[in-house]
């Protein structure tokens, strides 16, 4: 069953995947800058260990990347409230759940570098895949 | 790629990263449906919500993941990590059937099963990729750097 905002029909088709996108985005772009900034602090298990629980804290917490991913984060939340006031919630859940699993791949690859071999390829589609299953 | 062994702690963290998330939005999700209905011309009804047992349970559990993913990626792939809270909705569609005793359909069974495979071939590989200036060594000098 979907369910429909009283707009959802009005929506150009365009204007709907501008606002899918925008949501992929900004979710990928906190996502990718909240693992750059935990990469660039370092293992937090040591840093804990060494300095305490407000040691590890104090390194999250001055660490500037940090703060721009969930700034991004936040924007993502606020785009899928936004896009959930125009569009039905079966086609924005699973559409951006999905999407999302195979862009952080992307820029995982790209951004941070990460060896994303054919096994974390196949698993990214595999999940992509259920995770549509599952919402729709 | 190094590091392919995580310790019993690392996939403790990275089961709590699975759990708290699904957890967290359910008990958020039955503190609301609880409350009256709320609009946006007394939004201080929210703040009172916070304090409802189901909400607070809700926001402590998501504050649990937060730190639990932050902690993984510390330590672990951002590809590596993102598979466990995929995982989480498994973990939902099982506690609905089994618990809650919901019909389950068979797309959402064959959801569960892509997921489950597709974690399998995560958690088969290292989690964590070796670049040749990594920080995680120098994670500790620079933080005692900073309490200096």
């Amino acid at each position: 069953m979907t369910i429909l905002s009283p707009s959802a029909v009005s929506v150009n088709p365009w204007v709907g995947a501008a606002m899918l996108a925008a949501i992929v985005v900004a979710s990928t772009t906190g996502e990718v800058l909240t693992a750059a900034a935990m990469k660039s602090i370092g293992d937090l298990d040591d840093i804990r260990a060494h300095s305490g629980m407000k040691g590890a804290i104090r390194a999250v917490l001055t660490c500037p990347l940090f703060f721009a991913g969930v700034s991004f984060l936040a924007l993502a939340f606020f785009s899928l409230l936004f896009a959930l006031n125009h569009l039905s919630l079966g086609l924005v859940a699973p559409a951006s759940a999905s999407l999302t699993v195979v862009t952080n791949a992307i820029a995982a690859k790209f951004f941070l570098h990460e060896n994303v071999d054919k096994r974390r390829w196949t698993a990214a589609v595999l999940i992509c895949i259920g995770v549509y299953f599952l919402v729709h | 790629m190094g590091q392919a062994k995580l310790s019993v702690g690392q996939w403790m963290i990275l089961g709590l990263v699975a759990v708290c998330a699904p957890l967290g939005d359910a008990c958020l999700s039955r503190g609301m449906a609880a409350m009256p209905q709320i609009d946006l011309a007394h939004p201080l009804s929210l703040i009172g919500a916070v304090f409802t047992p189901w909400i607070a349970g809700g926001i402590a559990l998501l504050i649990c993941f937060f730190a639990s993913y932050l902690t993984a990626l510390s330590w672990a792939d951002l590809t590596f990590v993102l598979p466990a809270t995929a995982f989480g909705n498994m973990i939902v569609e099982l506690l609905s059937k089994f618990w809650l005793k919901e019909e389950v359909s068979l797309e959402r069974w064959i959801g569960v099963l892509l997921i489950t495979v597709g974690v399998g071939f995560v958690a088969q590989g290292p989690a964590r990729t070796e670049l040749p200036n990594n920080s995680v060594t120098a994670a500790v000098p620079m933080e005692e750097e900073k309490a200096r």
